[in-house]
This record gives C-alpha cells, structure tokens and sequence, in this order.
C-alpha cells in the first residue's frame, strides 16, 4: 500500500479530561522523511510512544502493515513491534555489551531467547551488521563497550540497531536533543541517508526547527494536541511558526 | 573482561570468548559434583527425605498455640534479651568504636580497638552464648551478655567505618574555631555519622531479635529452648505456633526499625509517620541480613 | 538520600532545630526505648548466685582450654572442617538458584503481578524470619542429621537475603535500554538476558560473595543441632567436657571465617 502508517482519531489522556493528543488523523507514506515540530509538552513524544505502543493510547486507530496496533497483543504486538524501529534521545544502549551485540538486540524480535543468550545469532544477521558498521562509519567498533563510546558515536549505535530490524518504519525520539550541533547534523544526514538508501519511511520527533526544515521531506506541527500544520518546509513561514511556538524572540 | 575476537577466514566473527568466566564456570560445575559426593546425597536420600517431609508438615498443622502462656514466656524473654543487648551494645560500642578510628586516634590505640572488634565479629553469637553459659550460667544473662558482644562487633566497626569516611575538612573547620576535642566531636563528625548511626543502630535491634529467638538452643534464654524443646518431643504443632509467632514479632520489629529510621533520619513527624508515603532512608545493610 | 528539610526560623524570630511535630516524633521515640529498657531489666530473670560466680567460672573456663589440644585437629577437626565450607559454598549456590525466580517475581517492574509480586515478597519474608538454625532443625527432622540438612538449611536462609537484594538490584536497573528492547519486539526472556542480566550482572555476584560470607559463620554452628559440619566436633567436645578441644575448634573457626573473608575480598577486587 502506498502509506506506511495511518492514524485515526489517535487520543491520549494521561489524565482524564487533559488530553495531550486530541484526534490526530495524519497518514504517513511509505517513503520520506517527515519532521514533527511543536513546544515541549504538545505530545510530540506521546504521538511516537503511542504507535509502537510503548504509550497506551486511550482511543483511534492506529493501521500499520494490515493491523491496527492499538489492538493488537502478546505476540502479535512483539511482531508488530519488529517491523518498526525506534531511536532514542538517550540512545538507550546497553551500556555493558558491546558494539556488535548492542546492534544484534534489534533481531532480538528474530531469535530465540536461549540462542540470543548463547549469543547464536544467524551469519546473515552478523554479516548485515558488520555492513551496518560501515555504513554508520564505525568499522572496527564491533568489540568496543557501548560505555566507552561517545554521544555521537552512540547515536549512531542507535541507528544502526533500529535499521538492523529491517523495519517498514523508522521511529526517532529527539535523536539529537542530547547532542552538540556539529554532531547533530551528521545524525541527521546519516540518519537521511540510511532511511533513503534502505527506502524505510521515517518519522522524527525534533524540536529544532532548522534541522527539521533542513532534512525533512515534510513536517507536521503540532500545538495543543493537534496538527496545526502539514506541509512541505518551504511552506513553514514565521507566522506559521509563530502560531505553533508563541512568541518571536526566538526566532531571530 | 575483554578477550581479542576469534575470527578465521570461514567465519565472519565471532564473539569474544570470556575465557576467565567460562573456566570459573566450569570449575564451579566440578566442585558442585565433587562436594555433592562428599556429603554422600544420593538420589534415594532425597527422595526418602521428601516423602518424610510430606508427613513432617503435616504433623505441624493445624497449629497448636495451646501453651500459649509458656510461648509468651519465651519471645518475652527473647525480646527482653535484644533490647537489653542491644542498648548495652551500642552504648558499648561507640567507645570501641571512636578508639577504634585511624583519622582520629593514634595507632596504639587503634590497632588494640580494632582487634578487639573483630574477635567479637568472628564468632557466631551462638558459639560465644556457650561460652557465656558456662560462664555465667544458664538463662537470659547469657544471651544478653553474648548478643551484646555481637553488637559491639558489628556496630564497632561500622561506626568505626562511618567515622574514617568522615569529611576532615569539617572536623578542621571547627578545630580551626578553637574549640575543645569534645566540641569538635559533637559538631563536626557525629552530625555526620549520626544519620549513619541510626541506620546500624536500628538494624541491629533488628538482628539482635533474629537471634536472641536462636540462643535458647544452647540454653542463653528465649524462645529457643522451648522450639529446641518441642523439636525433640516431636510437639510439632507446636514448633510451628512458634514459628508462626517469630515471624510476626519480627516483621513487627522491622516496621518498628523503620519507623525509627524514618523519624530520625528523615524528620518524619509523628502524625506524618502514620500518614504513611515512601522513606528515603531504607539503606541496606550488608552485614549479617 | 535527602532527608526532611530541618526548619530554620520560629515565628516569634528563634530557632529551633526540630518542629514540634518532629520532636514529638523523637521523644516518644526515646520515652518508648527507655521504657523497653527498664520493663526488660526489672523482668529479666538473673540469678544472683551464678553472677557472682561467675569470675571463678571464666577462670576454670580459661585453664581448661590451655593448652589447646592440636594434636587433635588431623582427626577430628579437619573433615569437619572441609564439611562446614562445602555445606556454606553449595547453600550459597543452591540459594542464588532458587532466589533468582523469586526475586524476579518479586520485582513489580518485571513481573506486574500484584498476587505474584505479594506471594514472592511472603517466602522471601519467611526465610529471612526464621533462623538457620532453626532450618536446621527442621531439615534435621525431614532429612536426617548429616550435611544435607545443613545445605538446605543455609540455601533456605539464604533465599531471602539474596531474593531481595536481587530484586532490588532489578529494580534500580536503567529503565532507557529496556525501553528499547521492548519497542524492537523482544521476547520477555530476551529482555531479561539482554536488558537486566547484563545490568546486574555485578550486584548479582557482590551479594553472592556477600553471603557467602556470611554463610560460612552459620555453617559453622549448624552442627550443634546434627547438620554436619564443624558445629557437630563442636557439639561432641561440649558433651564430654573436653574444653581443649573446644579451644581448638574455636580457634579453627576463626581461622576459616578470616580465610573466607580474605578469599572473598581478592575475589571482589579482581572481579569488580
């Protein structure tokens, strides 16, 4: 199908009565980079949290490869869950594996438990991962300590393991809101060209509006629950923005 | 822990091998086998064992709390020897202890208290309640006299502990203003350990009533001699109306210990206590429990 | 580990370092403490005579231990010995078997069960109520006398020490990585040895040696009630009076107990 993941009616109220997402109907396609932008506490985050379920949402559809995830459960769940990988803003690695095992957690979805913890994973699986390496420029890494690498370097980590799951989705949570600029736009370029080169459809929670016009295909933004805003960059004045952010000074 | 990767030209990679962790392991398996066959366990001694076990507790229910006068009488009696040995305890221990800190006392003096403190840790209150029974005869004299040496062995060095890691930079600043030694302590290293103090203090009540409820066994007192008693009469009913009743004069003793805890460490205060809400001050003591 | 805010000023422009309320809270503490001392020091049943015997009996006591009788050691101390490490050291192990399920159990993170998580918290409660000694008894009475009894008696004790401890552990794990595995589709199990094994990997093995430790003093007593080990040549010279040998295997104790704790603290420095 054309799209890659379609909303309805998506809510959440982590309090009764307060929504932080209020009837979000967006679709999203199966190719491209789209950029989600609005102020702290607009429910950028619980929008992303929602579809791979690690939020509940408290009602709406949520339609991914056939299935509505905001349904589904036990193995069912965990199979959907495989399809979409996610990148962290803390990269949540695990800091006592190593490089190349830390990029294996994403087929953990794949194998079974007692062959992951005999670490039996399939030559295909290693040898993706070994390209991945590469690719996220990071030869040679495989044996290192997560703990011993950088906030880049882990990021990239990060990447590589969500794009290890061969996934039809690509979630990212403020993946450069823990990292210097300079470092932030390689993320970001590394994270445009993997999806690109893989043809995964990618969705970028981001509060830096610059990255977001710079990188993104199309951005959607968000204020008080709702989508205030679905466009292509070039169509995100200062008004627009003004409208989503309040005030100005920032801007300038 | 890191060992080189193995990697060959047939394989890709393979996973470091944790040489060091798999040799322990294996080792640890070998021993497992051979001390297994030293206590000569047989499969049939197990399996005669459980079918025992069976009829075992099935003699120990229902409960018989029948003499319940002669079970008061008894965790009284434990309870009696773990407040008195503990209060003697702690009051004995903070000497030893304070002699016993290398920052503030000369080696002389501290080599001697921190023997001293050891010896009385090395030893099983059980095996020093014997000691004391001979010593000073049966009943509760001894259990209170050996859990107080227990006390002092585990109290001692904690405090000794908490006292080293003490900030000298505090101690100097109020040395610097002039003031007496025993100024010096009471404001700049006890407010530091006393949070620390309470802790261990109100652990080892804790620990004291597990084991004053043990030294009746050897005749120091307590409830342990009329477990012992009813074990070899094969009362068991009654062991386990026993039992049952340890085990909620303990719990009771840890809610109790908390809410010490919660009231000096964290300024709890008294209707806040009862209003109830997560304590900060839950340290974990690693020493005996 | 804050504790309260201490309040500073006083309405009517003084200082007082506790609140009323807190010192209320203090003194019932120190009423309740004092009042359990004098209750238990006008209850405790001493007997005059044997204090003031007492001088006299340690006196007796110290001559009949020297000289301590070594000769003794080869044939009845040694095997006992060896018995009293191998019931601390397969207790230990056996105990870090049956824990570690419990332990989970009892994590409310890992196992959202409440009945679960109750029922874990109950036996972890229970072993650690009840004595090894008593243990011992009543594995005694299952087993027979002999180290089996001992074994099961030290790994019972120790399930809930250690059960604790690990869900504890469990529970103070990142909850970031975790995040992570859950949202690539991995198996619970696989959680676990990727996400929470590899983060308690030290504590778990610090609270093993930990109790080891300690396990090694209790073996030592448990022959007192018949459950092997050093504590049974301890029982028999009691018996027969024969205070020499009594020295000598106190002495024994000591030395193990100070060998262990050696052992374990090279362990900890070159593990962790």
């Amino acid at each position: 199908m054309a799209e890659a993941l379609i909303l309805r009616r998506l809510s959440k109220a982590y309090i009764a009565g307060k929504p932080v997402l209020r009837d979000i109907d967006v679709e999203i396609a199966a190719e491209g980079i789209t950029a989600i932008i609005g102020p702290s506490g607009t429910g950028k985050s619980t929008l992303i949290r929602c579809i791979n379920r690690l939020v509940e949402p408290t009602s709406g559809e949520i339609l991914f490869e056939g299935r509505d995830l905001a349904r589904v459960r036990g193995v069912a769940l965990r199979h959907a869950r495989r399809q979409i990988g996610m990148v962290f803003q803390e990269y949540n690695l695990v800091e006592r594996l190593t490089v190349m095992e830390n990029l294996l957690s994403g087929r953990l979805g794949y194998v079974s438990p007692w062959n992951a913890w005999r670490r039996r994973f399939p030559d295909q699986d290693i040898a993706r991962a070994q390209a991945l390496l590469e690719t996220v420029g990071l030869t040679g890494f495989a044996n290192r300590r997560a703990d011993a690498l950088s906030g880049g370097q882990r990021q990239r980590v990060g990447i590589a393991r969500a794009v290890m799951q061969e996934p039809r989705l690509l979630l990212a949570d403020e993946p450069t809101s823990s990292l210097d600029p300079k470092t932030s736009v390689e993320i970001m370029q590394l994270l445009a060209d993997v999806a690109r080169s893989h043809r995964i459809p990618v969705l970028i929670n981001m509060h830096d509006v610059s990255l977001a016009r710079r990188f993104a295909d199309r951005i959607l933004g968000m204020e008080g629950g709702r989508i205030v805003f679905d466009g292509v960059p070039g169509a995100l004045s200062d008004a627009i923005l003004k409208q989503i952010y309040g005030g100005e000074d920032w801007l300038h | 822990m890191n060992a080189t990767p193995v990697a060959d030209s047939a394989s890709p990679y393979v996973f470091p091998r944790h040489r060091t962790a798999q040799i322990t392991f294996v080792l640890l398996a070998v021993y497992v086998v051979y001390a297994a066959a030293q206590m000569e366990v047989s499969w049939e001694r197990v399996q005669a064992g459980l079918e025992h076990a069976g009829r075992f507790l099935s003699r120990m229910f229902p409960p018989n709390f029948e003499r319940s006068e002669l079970l008061w009488k008894g965790l009284a009696e434990s309870l009696q020897i773990a407040v008195l040995a503990s209060a003697l305890g702690i009051v004995l221990a903070l000497p030893f202890g304070l002699l016993g800190a290398r920052n503030l006392m000369p080696a002389w003096i501290s080599w001697p208290a921190r023997l001293i403190v050891v010896l009385a840790r090395s030893f099983h209150p059980v095996v020093v309640a014997i000691v004391f029974v001979k010593a000073v005869g049966f009943g509760a004299l001894a259990g209170v006299l050996a859990l107080t040496v227990a006390s002092i062995g585990f109290i001692g060095k904690l405090f000794t502990e908490a006292i080293e890691e003490v900030s000298i930079r505090q101690v100097e600043a109020i040395r610097a203003t002039g003031a007496p030694f025993t100024s010096v302590l009471a404001f700049g290293v006890l407010p530091q350990v006393f949070s620390r103090f309470i802790g261990f203090a109100t652990y080892q009540l804790d620990s004291n009533l597990r084991n004053s409820t043990m030294v009746g066994i050897v005749g120091a007192g307590g409830i342990g001699g009329t477990l012992f008693a009813a074990f070899q009469r094969f009362d068991y009913d009654f062991v386990a109306a026993i039992l049952i009743s340890l085990i909620a004069l303990i719990m009771a003793g840890e809610v109790l210990a908390t809410a010490v805890r919660r009231i000096f460490i964290d300024n709890v205060t008294l209707g806040g206590l009862f209003r109830g809400g997560t304590p900060a001050s839950q340290e974990r003591h690693l020493e005996d429990d | 580990m804050a504790s309260a805010p201490l309040p500073v000023t006083v309405a009517h422009g003084g200082w007082e370092r506790f609140t009323p309320g807190q010192r209320l809270g203090r003194f019932t503490i120190y009423l309740a403490l004092v009042a359990a001392i004098v209750a238990s020091l006008r209850t405790i049943e001493i007997i005059p005579e044997f204090l003031y015997d007492a001088p006299d009996q340690v006196v007796d006591l110290v001559t009949r231990m020297w000289p301590i009788a070594w000769e003794h050691y080869p044939s009845g101390v040694h095997g006992a010995l060896m018995e009293t490490i191998h019931i601390a050291s397969l207790g230990t192990l056996l105990a870090l078997l049956l824990a570690t399920p419990v332990g989970i159990l009892a994590s409310k993170r890992l196992v959202p069960s409440a009945p679960l998580n109750w029922l874990a918290r109950l036996v972890l409660v229970s072993s650690r109520s009840v004595n090894s000694l008593v243990w011992a008894l009543i594995f005694v009475g299952i087993f027979g006398p002999g180290p089996l009894a001992g074994t099961l008696a030290i790994a019972f004790r120790s399930i809930g020490f250690v059960g604790k401890l690990v869900g504890e552990a469990l529970d103070e794990a990142q909850p970031g990585p975790i995040e992570a595995l859950r949202a690539a589709g991995a198996p619970w199990l696989s959680v676990l040895s990727f996400g929470y094994w590899s983060q308690v990997k030290p504590a778990f093995w610090s609270i093993a040696l930990f109790r080891f430790d300690i396990n090694v003093r209790e073996s030592a007593v448990l022959g007192l009630v018949g459950a092997g080990g050093i504590g049974m040549a301890l029982d028999a010279a009691l018996n027969l009076f024969q205070w020499d040998r009594v020295a000598l295997i106190l002495v024994a104790m000591f030395v193990v107990v100070i060998a262990a704790e050696v052992g374990v603290t090279q362990v900890r420095k070159r593990l962790l």
